[in-house]
Order: C-alpha cells, then structure tokens, then sequence
C-alpha cells in the first residue's frame, strides 16, 4: 500500500496495464506476435473512442447509453451516403451531423428540461435502434468505397494505423478540452455541483449541450472508424462497447457521481481490458472464463481505488492536523 | 443518587494530532433546559457525538447516567438508555410516513419477519404527539411537513424512546419567529414532565429565554458553568471568547454618492410584488423579514436565477434585462447565496478552482486555454487580502471551517469586481469572531464604491452593517429605515405588523414578548 500512496489513481493504473502487457508477453504465447499486435492497435482506436465519450458524459454526473446507437446511425448515414454515390468527404459530413443530431436530442432534454441523463438516453438508445431498423430492415449495408476501408485498415507512413492516429488526435483533444479549457472546467464543476455552479453565473445548460455533441461526436468519429474496417454498418454496430465503455470510464478512475475523470485513466483502462481480452484469448481461456476474469478485475480495481482515497484522505488529515498543531 | 441525571467528568478527545476536548465537564439535572455554548471549534458537537455513542471519550472519562456508569458505545445504546439527539439536519425518513418515523427503531430487537402491527405504531405514534400538544397527520409522509414540524415529530419520536435527556443543535436555525415561539412552548411542557433538556445554539438572546443554566467550552476546555441569572449577553460573549466582542450598531452618516442600483415595481407572481428602491454609492442597505418575506427570492430574482420578473432593474443609471446567472454576472452582480454548503461552494472542490470558476474567461492564455499560473495567483491574492486560514489553495473547500469557506466565497465573487453585491445570511453559522470581521469587510467594500445590500434574518447584525435597512412582509416592503431611526423593536413591528408604530395599544405587551425572543427572525 505504501508504494501506492503517493502515487495517482492513474499512475495505478498505468502501472496495471504495464505489469499486464509484461506478463502476457511472458506467458501467452504469440502476444508479441506482428498479428496479435496489429490486431490489438486496430481495436483500441474505437472502443477508445467510445470510451472517452461515455467518460466525458459520465463527469457530469450523467450516462449516455444511446452512445454505441448514435454511432450506429451515424455509420448507417454514412453507407446510405456513399452508396448512393456520394464522395467520402461529404460522406462522412453528414455521418458526423447525424451524430451531432442526436447529442443536440439528448443534450436538449437533459439539459433544458431536465430530465434524469439515464432515462433520456435509455429512451433515445431506443429510437436510434428503431430509426436504424426501419431503414435498414434489420439488414447491414456496405458499398463503402476502396479508399475509404483505408481509414480503419491503413497504415501512416506504413507503420503506425491510421485508426490509432486518429484516436491519439481526438484523445489529446478531449485533454486539452476537459484540463485546459473554460468548457472543461465547468464541466468538472457542474459534475461536482450543479447547483453551485449556476450559482456562480455559469450556464449549466450551454455545458451540459456541449457535453453530449462531444460524446455524440466522439461516437461518430468511431463510427467511421469501425464501419471503414467491417465494411459494413448494421444496426448493432460497435453495441459490445456499450456498457464496456461504462466499465472502461469507471475503471479508469472516473467517479459515477459526477466531478472527477481523467482521460488517460479511461485510456489505461481501455488498454487494460484489450491487453486482457486478447491475452485470454491466445491462452485459449474460455469466453465465458474470460468474462469470470474482467469482471473480477474490474471489481478488484475498484475496490483497490476504494480503499487508496481512504488511506489517502487519512493522511492527509493527518498531515494537516500536524501542520495546524505546529 | 446523585441529583444530576447526567454527569460527565474528565472528558477528553484527541483525534490525530488535536485535542479537541481537554477534561471537560458537563452536568445536567433533571427537568432543565441546559445551553451548551461555544464558539465553532470550542468542542460542543465533539462532546455531544461522545453523549451520543459516536465517539469514544479518550480514557480517564466519567460518564454516568441516571446515577449509573453511562456504557453507551453505540448509538443505539444511547437511545435505549434515553438520550435522544435532534440534528440540525434532522434525520427523518422523507417518505415514510408520520406515524412510522416516530416509531422507527423503536421495536429493533423483535423479530423482523414478525408481522407489522400497525394499530400498535399508530397508538405510540398518537401519545407521542399528545404529550406535545400537537395535531398532525399520522398518515402524512413526513416530506410534506414543514422544518418546524418536522422538528416536532423528531422530539415526539424522543419521547416514544422515553427519553430522559433530549440533546437539540441549532433547533431554531431554521424556524420562524412564530415557529420559535411554539417550539419554546413545547420545551417547557417537557420540562414539566421531568425531561432535560441540552439546548446549543448561536443565539445568545434565545439562550437566555430558554436556559436555566450554561455550560461554556472555549478551545475544547471547561469555562464554567453558570446559572442563567448571574449571566448576561455580554458576560457570556467574554466567556466565549476570552475577550470583548458585541457588535455595535452602525452609526450612519457617511457620504453618499450617485445611485449605483435601482429596482422599481419588481414583481414576481407568489414570491414578492412591487418592490423598488435605490442603492447609492457608498451605502449598504440590510434587507430583513420574516422567514418566507420574499427576501431571499428577491435577492434570486435579481441574480437571473428566479426569474422571469416584471418590473426594471437599473445598474448605474441604465436599465438591464437579467435572465438567467451569466447574464447578472456580466452586467457585474454578485449574488452570495444563503446556503454556503450547497448554492455558495462547491465542497469537493479546490479554493483555487472555486474563486477562478466565476472569472474563467478572463484567465486565459494566448492559446484560450485556462492559465495555471493566473488561476494560482488570483486564489492566493484572495488568500492573503482575506486573510483565508489555512492558506493552502489546492485545500478542497469542504475541510475548511465555515468563517473561511464564507471568506473562499467573498474572494470568488469579488474577483468579478461586482458593481452590485448582494450577501444572504453572510454570517450564518459562522463564529463571533469571523462574523464581525466579515461586517468590517463589507463596511469597507461599500466605502470603495461597490454596492452592497446585506440580506440578514439577524437583527444585530442588519443593524451593524446598514445605513438603510428594508423590511420585507408578505413578499412588498413594509417599510424602509434609515439606521440613525431603526431598533430591533420598529424593525420587529414592521417585519411582523406591517407598521412602524408599535402597537403597544391595540396590543400591549405582546409585541414585546415576540422581540424579546426574536433576535433572529
């Protein structure tokens, strides 16, 4: 425990992810193989995303489970899109509008009525799956165009996938955004305290808006990353990353009630769970062990940062008792 | 057996590097209303949560109830024995009904799939609030209730414990004068039947209605105990702080300049109707009134929050629209709520990232992005011209002491450099000490220029800082004194009458009783 202490929640974690990697290195076998690799870097970029994005929404004390649906959507857009001829760029456009579209649904309800973040999007997760199934009748689209399978399947420069660049992008971003930025700023107040933050002449419900765009465009953009690499956009795309990006969020340090998250925790986690899950799977652990195992974990970790906030607010009590005594 | 019912001897408390409690003593006899009295931090809700069985009294403690050694090492035992502690907070179950919040806990050790017998909980539940003189609905969740009755179904759910001792914190904080009246009323008739009584309060003047005796903490040390007859206000404020501290009342007379704020024929539909006045440079005006006046709802109608208002707000001459908290800030209002806790801090917060929130804007880079440097500087500026203790600015706000969460709040708002600021209940639960500082402050702001209006249920404290003071009734005001003409007893009379002649006639005495016992409104 001692070692831990002076240590951030994330520095934890990191150091969890770097003990993970190292051993399954060690003990399952082709992990550092070129196509387990590969195979890793090009599924961290969209379940990265995803993740931020719940993660973002999550901060502010609500949830967004109509995010994996708004991706859906957005990546059914873009195939209707392309497959009726039009170009990549304004493919992806109105992919990316079509995503915003339902952040604005989902931010006007919550923030200008009122209602709860859970209920909204409980509600609109199922209007996307409906709007989607009515226009795909449950089927999945493709016809997305040679270049544009380039997105998800390409290499930069021949070494580094593009999908990756793209998540590194829009990770620093959402850094810079949520640690550097008014915006951010009131984002982590209005998750602490809503009421005392409108108290302080800031307009809760121009954040809250901004906050789900956000969410809604990060989804989007994983859209264009997944559809690019299946080829295909369906009414359950990316829909496994649902309540794993909840667990990715919690697990990277984010407080379900609001007020604290950090980007790189989210990002610790992701990689924790991908390490994990292909891990596993070259050790030819079971499906159903495998899920045994995550969840485990997660409880575990959770339990780790439980404990770690009460040792750490002792001794700070305690360190500030002895100043206040000296 | 001894005559107290409850005597605790050589009390001491040491938490991790403080001694909180050093050999303090506390004696109560049976049928008493006994005032526990200290400043914030002198060691009265240390001494109460070991009463209580939620702290454990360091060792060499004497604890004995009813003549016997006092085991209580949880809160239950305390209950069993018959203490009973009403929060300030209260601790009810909103949803439960009347008659099952006074039960509660009651029946703990029966058998839990046993059936309810509600006819039984409802014949506790009924004598309960027959031994208070009270008539309120047994089937009623208890949210629907007001604090003050509310407060009542906590002290009938002490007496269905049978308490012998009932321990109340701050029970007329939130009450109104007529409430407080009530609740003396049931105090007396438990001291008829015997009960004890511990009563902690800030009020002083309230003390000396309700008290038999005192006990005084300082510093978590013993001062004394003290019949309420060899007492006065004064006397009590020395052995409180160990040195002379009264407020005196603002002797007026000051410059005045040009209007810096005006409302006229503001009105919002159910909180308050045609109020207007002006606020000149210079001045500070103290709006009081009754609990549900319209006071604070006006203050909250101005700042944008409840809005929409009819009627005009002019800021230094011109007329504004404020629609909502960001519109009042940028036209340089400054609104520092009542409840410091939940409206005024965010608690899980860093002083620094509570004073920059308001002033984010203006502590930008050359990128737009939020300067560390003069978000650090900006909280320690406030630190030091505010003299914030501890003056730690990366501090989480809610580890502070109320007096200087109260200074973290100033700080934030004056970093907007407000025009107009408006202070609700700026010293509530805050100790004598800090109180008057934060009166000087805001002395000193009005002298440099900023309006001020002082928002106050505090009747000494409206009379120290205004030179105009506003009473509100009924959401209108009933009438404006300027401070060389006003008294606790012509506030009193507008505030509760509606007129400034006493109506001694019509009514005698009975408008003095109310200010006796109405310090606080």
């Amino acid at each position: 425990m001692n070692i831990l202490k002076g240590l951030s929640k994330e520095s934890v974690l990191g150091l969890i992810a770097l003990v993970l990697t190292i051993g399954m290195c060690i003990i399952a076998p082709g992990f550092l193989s070129q196509q387990n690799i590969s195979n890793m870097l090009f599924q961290i970029p969209e379940f990265g995303l995803i993740a931020l994005g719940m993660m973002v929404v999550i901060v502010t004390g609500g949830i967004n489970l109509s995010i994996t649906y708004s991706a859906a959507l957005s990546g059914v857009a873009i195939a209707i899109m392309q497959s009726h001829g039009y170009s990549i760029l304004i493919s992806i456009l109105v992919g990316l509008v079509v995503g915003l579209l339902c952040g604005f649904i989902n931010g006007f309800i919550v923030s200008k009525i009122g209602v709860s973040a859970i209920l909204v999007t409980l509600g609109t997760m199922t209007l996307f799956e409906g709007v989607i199934l009515t226009i795909t009748k449950g089927n999945s689209i493709s016809g997305f165009s040679e270049a544009y399978s380039l997105i998800g399947n390409g290499y930069y420069m021949g070494l580094v996938p593009l999908s990756l660049l793209i998540f590194v992008i829009f990770a620093v971003l959402t850094a810079i955004l949520m640690n550097k930025s008014k915006w951010g700023r009131n984002v982590y107040m209005l998750g602490s305290n809503p009421i005392a933050t409108l108290f302080s002449g800031v307009n809760t419900n121009k954040v809250l808006m901004g906050v789900y765009l956000y969410s809604a465009l990060l989804a989007a953009v994983a859209s264009i990353i997944m559809t690019s690499r299946y080829n295909m956009a369906k009414v359950d795309l990316g829909s496994s990353y649902l309540l794993q990006s909840v667990s990715a969020a919690v697990l990277g340090g984010t407080d379900i009630q609001g007020g604290y998250g950090k980007v790189m925790g989210t990002i610790y986690a992701v990689i924790i769970f991908q390490v994990l899950s292909s891990g596993l799977n070259l050790l030819e652990v079971p499906r159903s062990i495998v899920g045994i195992i995550m969840g485990a974990i997660l409880i575990l970790v959770l339990i780790l940062n439980f404990v770690k906030a009460k040792v750490d607010e002792k001794s700070q009590k305690k360190a500030q008792q002895e100043t206040l005594v000296a | 057996m001894s005559k107290y019912i409850l005597q605790m001897n050589h009390i001491s408390k040491t938490f991790p590097g403080v001694k909180a409690l050093d050999n303090v003593k506390l004696e109560i006899e049976p049928g008493e209303v006994h005032a526990l009295i200290g400043e914030n931090g002198a060691g009265k809700s240390t001494l109460i949560k070991i009463l209580a069985g939620i702290y454990d009294a360091d060792p060499g403690a004497e604890f004995y109830f009813e003549g016997r050694e006092a085991d209580i090492k949880k809160p239950i035992d305390a209950t069993l024995k018959g203490i009973s502690i009403i929060y300030q907070d209260l601790s009810l179950f909103p949803n439960l009904s009347v008659a099952e919040n006074i039960f509660i806990g009651r029946d703990s050790n029966s058998n839990s799939l046993k059936k309810v017998n509600w006819k039984h909980i409802e014949e506790i539940a009924e004598s309960a609030l027959k031994e208070l003189d009270v008539q309120i609905d047994l089937n009623l969740p208890v949210e629907k209730l007001s604090i003050a009755q509310q407060q009542l179904i906590e002290i009938a759910r002490a007496l269905a414990f049978e308490a012998k001792l009932i321990v109340m914190d701050e029970p007329t904080s939130s009450l109104s004068a007529g409430e407080v009246e009530k609740l003396y009323k049931v105090i007396n008739n438990l001291k008829q039947k015997g009960i004890s009584i511990i009563f902690v309060s800030h009020k002083l003047k309230e003390l000396f209605t309700v008290s038999d005796r005192f006990t005084v903490l300082r510093d978590g040390k013993y001062v004394g105990t003290y019949e309420s007859k060899e007492l006065n206000e004064d006397k009590l404020i020395n052995l409180m702080v160990g040195r002379q501290v009264l407020y005196e009342k603002n002797k007026g007379g000051i410059q005045i300049g040009q209007t810096v704020f005006e409302v006229k024929c503001l009105s919002k539909e159910g909180n308050f109707k045609d109020i207007s006045f002006e606020l000149k440079q210079g001045e500070v005006i103290g709006i009081t009134g009754l609990m549900g006046s319209g006071r604070t709802e006006l203050a909250q109608a101005i700042f944008g929050i409840n809005t929409p208002v009819t009627g005009e707000i002019k800021i230094n001459g011109e007329s504004v629209t404020i629609k909502s908290s960001e519109d009042a800030v940028k036209k340089g209002i400054a609104y520092i709520p009542e409840s410091r806790k939940t409206q005024g801090l965010i608690l899980e917060q860093s002083i620094i990232n509570n004073i920059s929130l308001p002033v984010l804007k203006t502590l930008r880079n050359a990128f737009g992005l939020i300067s560390r440097k003069k978000e650090v500087d900006l909280a320690n500026h406030y630190i030091k011209t505010l003299d914030v203790r501890p003056a730690l600015p990366n501090l989480k706000t809610g580890k502070m002491s109320g007096g200087n969460q109260q200074k973290v709040v100033i700080g934030k708002w004056l970093s907007t450099k407000p025009k107009l600021l408006i202070i609700d209940e700026p010293t509530n639960g805050i100790d004598i000490g800090a109180k008057t500082e934060i009166h000087k402050l805001l002395r000193k702001l009005a002298s440099e220029g900023m309006g001020v209006i002082v928002i106050s249920s505090e009747l000494p404290e409206v009379l120290a800082v205004s030179d105009r003071i506003i009473v509100m009734r009924h959401g209108r005001i009933a009438g404006e004194l300027a401070i060389e003409e006003a008294t606790q007893e012509n506030i009193m009379n507008y505030a509760l009458l509606g007129s400034k002649v006493s109506k001694e006639n019509k009514n005698q005495g009975k408008g003095k009783v109310i200010v006796e016992s109405g310090v606080s409104m």
